[in-house]
């Protein structure tokens, strides 16, 4: 049952990428006559039309197109000019490497700032007094439990136009800022709203491990004469790594599945991920066709991508499992 | 952390302090923000100068506002209520309802001080207010401008509320569909150790990375198709699939499935075997078992695994958005395709108390199951 739900839509992509649905078209000719002042004038046209059934739907056919979804999503040809000319330009002008290129480096840049702002915030909370912990608590889960488009669009209701952060900027730095209005401010602010989401994750996380610190070990260590940072650095992070790892995977899995904050930001003209090309691809186009070979196609790209993605981390886990 | 050698630094402790506080706002400002733009007309709400939009003349001015007395006893009662839902009514909820009927009691304990809450804001209170205001002389007179309108506007003629409706269908039908299937197969799996349990772990992973962009890929032709190929089976009435929230139900439920499975079985596997053992040797049958013994005590494990479900459903955009048509839309992808209509202003501050619509009931439920969410958050860290 379970691989019913799972398997089949896999094998199903993998067989849509490599398959084209397509209407079949007829051309008949068409008399169509305007009646004149000096009898009619007929115009025989040539036009295609898709064949009807006789239950009036329209016939498809479907054809293997091998490889040819693929490239039309990769763009090799362009691409290789892009890469003779050593234009970075025309490399991000074809949709999907732009696409791989914000992906990938949204995925690796947020993972050290979530997993340092989790942490500081967990030292700081494990620091406080103790009738503070639960409502900074409740605070720091609000921007994770929020609904991530709602998210996105509370920070670009902050900063759209003259908004209120905008208008902050602008007073500290006076100079005029349009936060909307290049591709790579926006790119900044989803970083800052990418942190801001997931960082009360990491805080949670932490802020578990650090309740299970063995006392013993950092007694010990004070006695040793070691310092604040040192006992930080080699009792306290030793201790809370296999966290760090599992907040790794799952940022790497998350943060590789962007896809709200170009919703939330509406930035699909300046930056767009992977995941936002499969979307595009499966909405209805202008005539209400779907373009769903070429979503499949980036779909399994996609998936390609994770897995490359996750091989590094998880080859070194299942080394280190092996090795203990 | 105590004794002399812990002591710490007065500098550290501001520090940390200091960066704790300035957490707390970066975490809540936005949040907050939204509300307060959400209460003013357009021009206050997009004013460059934080206090007037805080305060708004220009809603004051031309709608009307709260006098500092309509605040203090606003407050007030919103502190009174709390202190008598969290001190007064469990009690109460615990002595008039029998043990038995536990959860309905608590629904209509809620339910009950949910409309109490209402009529006292709603009526009571503008009522009093429109006595008091005009006596109070200084005290009574506005100062602080706020609107609905704008709530207004979204909710009855924009038709939010079918929104509304179909965001409670769907997430009703994945919480209640992955729950029915996750404690029976959680049950199950917890109670036979055998390698499944593992491979599980490696699916709930595998879906967990998995963009949804690909499994919407996937189902989708066949929900635009499903009247032809459902044709053989239910004959004539075979559904087209495609637009109606049974289709989000199935495809959410596949992506949350492994995973709910997954966190059940850790929390059946905490109740100890003797338990429904002991319930075999009294002669109960195997489903008597579970449904007299175990049912009982699972409901902490099953909320917070019903939380995670309920968020996954609420928040989803992808999904929603493309496999329903217009007339089944959940809330998240009709705001999306509000503000990306908005022409005016005041179709952005709708937008934005739509928004604000949608972050309430996520803020109650922060509010009330605390506990349980960061338990949920911490379980798969410490067992993974």
């Amino acid at each position: 049952m379970m691989f019913l739900f799972i398997a089949a839509p896999l094998v199903s992509v993998l067989w849509q990428s490599f398959h084209v649905t397509k209407p079949i078209y007829e051309q008949v000719e068409v008399e169509t006559c305007v009646p004149g002042l000096l009898g009619s004038s007929c115009v025989i046209e040539l036009k295609t039309r898709p064949i009807l059934s006789d239950a009036g739907k329209i016939i498809t056919n479907t054809t293997y197109v091998g490889l040819q979804s693929y490239r039309n999503v990769l763009q090799p040809e362009k691409l290789r000019t892009a890469i003779k000319n050593r234009s970075w330009r025309e490399f991000t002008n074809i949709r999907f490497w732009s696409a791989l290129r914000f992906t990938l480096v949204f995925t690796v840049l947020t993972l050290p700032l979530v997993l340092g702002t989790g942490l500081l915030i967990a030292l700081a909370v494990n620091n406080t007094v103790p009738r503070l912990k639960g409502p900074v608590i409740f605070v720091s889960l609000l921007p994770f439990i929020v609904t991530p488009v709602i998210g996105a669009l509370a920070i670009r209701w902050l900063f759209i136009g003259d908004g209120i952060l905008t208008a902050g900027l602008e007073w500290w730095l006076q100079k005029d800022i349009a936060m909307f209005a290049q591709a790579w401010t926006i790119e900044l602010m989803m970083y800052i709203y990418r942190v801001w989401h997931v960082a009360p994750f990491a805080f949670v996380v932490f802020y578990a491990g650090l309740q299970t610190v063995n006392q013993d070990t950092l007694e010990a260590a004070i006695i040793d004469g070691a310092s604040r940072w040192q006992r930080l650095r080699y009792v306290i992070i030793p201790h809370l790594m296999p966290l760090v790892v599992f907040l790794t995977l799952i940022h790497l899995m998350d943060a590789y599945r962007v896809f709200e904050e170009i919703v939330g930001f509406s930035s699909s003209a300046h930056v767009i991920s992977l995941q936002w090309l499969t979307y595009e691809f499966l909405l209805q186009d202008g005539t209400g066709a779907r373009a769903i070979s070429r979503a499949s196609a980036s779909a399994v790209l996609t998936m390609i991508g994770i897995a490359v993605l996750l091989a590094i981390p998880l080859r070194r886990v299942w080394r280190e499992q092996r090795g203990s | 952390m105590s004794g002399p050698a812990h002591r710490q630094p007065l500098s550290l402790k501001a520090l940390s302090n200091g960066f704790l506080v300035f957490w707390c706002l970066v975490a809540a400002f936005p949040i907050f923000w939204i509300t307060v733009m959400s209460f003013k007309t357009p021009i206050d709400a997009f004013d460059s100068n934080p206090l007037r939009v805080i305060m708004g003349p220009r809603t004051q001015t031309d709608v009307g506002g709260l006098s500092l007395l309509d605040i203090v006893l606003a407050l007030a009662l919103t502190y009174v209520l709390i202190r008598f839902a969290l001190k007064w009514l469990p009690g109460k909820v615990r002595s008039f309802v029998p043990a038995g009927q536990m959860g309905l009691g608590w629904l209509i304990g809620c339910g009950t001080f949910g409309l109490v809450t209402l009529i006292l804001f709603v009526v009571v209170l503008p009522g009093v207010l429109g006595v008091l205001n005009p006596v109070a002389g200084p005290l009574g007179v506005d100062v602080l401008g706020l609107t609905t309108e704008h709530y207004e506007a979204v909710w009855i003629d924009r038709g939010f509320m079918r929104n509304f409706t179909n965001s409670l269908i769907v997430t009703c039908g994945v919480v209640s569909v992955s729950l029915t299937v996750g404690t029976l197969a959680g049950y199950g799996l917890a109670r036979s150790d055998s390698l499944i349990a593992f491979w599980l772990l490696i699916l709930a992973l595998v879906f967990r990375a998995l963009p949804h962009s690909v499994l919407v890929a996937g189902y989708l032709p066949y929900f635009i198709s499903s009247s032809e190929w459902l044709a053989p089976i239910l004959g004539e009435a075979a559904p087209t699939l495609y637009g109606k929230p049974w289709a989000v139900i199935a495809v959410l439920v596949a992506i949350n499935q492994p995973f709910t499975i997954w966190m059940l079985r850790s929390f059946f596997q905490n109740i100890p075997q003797e338990l429904d053992e002991a319930a075999r040797v009294d002669g109960c049958s195997h489903f008597q078992a579970f449904r007299l013994v175990i049912v009982p005590v699972m409901w902490p494990g099953v909320i917070t695994t019903g939380l995670f479900s309920f968020l996954l459903a609420y928040n989803d955009f992808l999904v929603t958005s493309l496999l329903l048509d217009a007339q089944n839309m959940t809330m998240v992808p009709a705001i999306a395709n509000m503000f990306n209509r908005e022409t005016t202003a005041s179709d952005e501050v709708q937008a934005i108390a739509a928004a604000v619509s949608i972050t309430a009931p996520l803020f109650i439920l922060v509010m009330v199951f605390q506990r349980q969410i960061v338990s949920g958050l911490t379980a798969g860290a410490v067992k993974g």
